[in-house]
Order: C-alpha cells, then structure tokens, then sequence
C-alpha cells in the first residue's frame, strides 16, 4: 500500500516479483542492486535457504528521484517461487501496488509459469485485490537460452490484459530497468487517477 | 490498488512525541512504528547506522510468518513477539494494522518494555485510525499534477 508522509515527504510503494522457481526474480533484484549508486538504494536483503534458494523473500528499497518535492521510493520484494512455499507467497502480496510477473522463457518451464500465473490470481484475490487492475507487467526472461519458445507465443499463453511485455535477460540486465520502469509507472500513474 | 496512507505533518510529530516518551519510559534505544505491510511510519531513539527500512520489511514478515502460523493452529494472530540476543533484544507488538517495534539493551528489561509498550499501544491504534480515517481534500497530492514527462524523469 502507497505510503505518503508530508512531514518526511517521501512515498513508499511496493513492488512484487512473481513469477515460477529459478525464473529470475531474484536476479532481477541483483542486478538492481547491482547497477544503482549505493546512495539510491539500501541494502538487498536475502532471506534463502543454503543452496541460495529464496526462502521467505529478498528486499530492497530503491530510491528513484524527486517528484513534486517528494522522494518516490520503491520496496521491491521477490517471492519464493517454489510450489511449496505458497504461504510465504501470499503473505508477501499484502499492500503491494504493482506485480512484475518473470517468466521463464524455456520450452519445459511453460507449464511452470501457468500453473505461476494461475497461482499469482489466486493469491492476489485472496488479499482483496483484481490482477485485471493492478498495475502490471509481463517479463519474458531468459532470451539469450536456446531453448526457448518464440515471444509472441509466450505473450499468447500469458498476457492477460495488453499489459507491457518485455523481454529481458536479467543475468546480464537487458530489460531489467525497463521492466521495472514499465511497472513504476503504472503505479504512479494510479497514483495520479487518486 | 488500496487507497494510499496520507501522514499530516503534524500527525507525524504527534507519533513522534509518543514514540520518544516511550522510548524514554522503557529505556529502549530505538523505537518505531511500521505499518503490517512493512512500511516503516516513524522512528525515535539511537538510529545512527540502524538501516531501520530493511528493520521495518523484516519486522512485517516477521509478524506475517507468525501470523500465518497462528491461523493453522486456529488462532487470531499472536499479539506480541521477542526476540533476546546477547546484549541486543527486539520487542514487537501488534497494535491493529501497526506493528510497534522496541529494541533494546541490557540497560533495560522485556518486563518493562512490554508494560510500556502495551500502555502506548491503545493510543497510537486511536491515533491511527484518526489518520486512516480522516478526509484529506485539502492536502495537495503530490501526483495531482503529473504529468508523463514528470514520471519519464525518474529514470532518466
């Protein structure tokens, strides 16, 4: 949920990475981290198991600029993409203003980001709100793979509402910014509809 | 999208003041206040290097996880948590949608902390529910006038 103080005069908002296991949310995040001045930014917290698996969730704060004499600072969050932590999942949705959905672009992980996406739905109508509303976008991760099925089929099975689809490599971090400009937008962009 | 917190600048003092009589009352180092969804609203006491942000998002899951784990075992929630280290201790406790977080050192005690914490919890859930429930038409959105440009400069 959007956070305005006018005494510190900042606003929070909160972004979720979403998206089936191993699909790249947190190397998303990384690369984020990664390529921004460490003044705009604090620190990548990773809750994950030992084998670097994202247990509960990885955080960080983004700070990216000024509007109208307001610090806009963004909270990214990934989810644990593994079936089994649905829990965990749905808690971290709570307040959240706008989903980056990661798909991974490789033909025997199609069945993986349906059944993710199904999920994504499902756990968004749980905590109250419309994944046809909320500020959205579709990454299609993995391009530089040679397995891979072709974007305009990904985007067939998986677009759900002409939202921007962007396709990314988030190891190397083609696409990363703009993935996360696209969805930065929308929510401010809401923000302004009030 | 759920409609936006707005925080007055004068309501921000206002918990700021409580923050800090309770931060004096319970001999903690720092006290603050965040929202469930693991927004941090206000801070008061010995911050120094405390990166307070990822504080507030771990405190939230914190309180999530346990909450998760409360409703499987049929209870509402668990209002308060702790957490004794060594020499640092971290008391949260749920106040409606806020969670007040104390951390504290051996100058102090989980005893006190908890008394003091539940004797402010009553007036910061009223102080909040002013907030949440106020009409804020005269406050000037920040996003009123934006226009695509505006947004386009953030990443620029």
């Amino acid at each position: 949920m959007t956070f305005i103080n006018y005494a510190s005069r900042e606003i929070n908002c909160k972004i979720v990475y979403y998206g089936p296991g191993l699909c790249g949310k947190t190397t998303n995040l990384q690369y984020i981290f990664d390529s921004t001045a460490p003044q705009a930014r604090g620190k990548l917290i990773s809750l994950a198991t030992e084998t670097d698996r994202t247990l509960f969730f990885d955080f960080m704060p983004l700070e990216l600029g000024t509007v109208r004499g307001f610090k806009t600072r963004f909270h990214l969050y990934t989810v644990p993409g593994q079936v089994f932590y649905d829990a965990s999942r749905k808690l971290i949705l709570k307040g959240v203003d706008g989903v980056v959905f990661v798909a991974d672009s490789q033909e025997e992980r199609m069945d993986a980001n349906i059944e993710s996406l199904y999920n994504l739905e499902e756990n968004l109508q749980s905590q109250g709100y419309d994944l046809m509303k909320i500020p959205y976008v579709l990454q299609l991760n993995k391009r530089d793979l040679g397995n891979i099925v072709p974007a305009e089929d990904l985007a067939a099975e998986l677009q759900k509402k002409g939202e921007p689809v962007i396709e990314a490599v988030a190891s190397t971090g083609q696409g990363v910014f703009d993935t996360l400009k696209a969805v930065a937008k929308q929510v401010l962009t809401e923000l302004r509809k009030g | 999208m759920a409609e936006p917190i707005l925080l007055r600048e004068q309501q921000y003092h206002q918990i700021k003041a409580v923050l800090a009589r309770l931060r004096m009352d319970a001999s903690a180092k720092v006290v603050f206040l965040v929202d469930k969804d693991g927004q941090e609203i206000a801070s008061q006491g010995e911050v120094g290097n405390l990166d307070t942000t990822s504080l507030a998002s771990l405190a939230a899951g914190n309180v999530a996880a346990t909450g998760g784990m409360a409703a499987l075992i049929g209870e509402k929630e668990f209002p308060t948590l702790s957490h004794e280290g060594e020499k640092e201790s971290i008391h949260i406790s749920v106040v409606g949608r806020l969670l007040l977080v104390v951390v504290f050192d051996e100058r102090s005690s989980l005893g006190l902390v908890k008394l003091r914490s539940k004797q402010v919890s009553h007036q910061l859930a009223k102080m909040f529910e002013e907030i949440t429930s106020a009409d804020y038409d005269d406050l000037d959105s920040p996003f009123a006038g934006i226009t695509d440009e505006d947004i386009d400069s953030l990443f620029s």
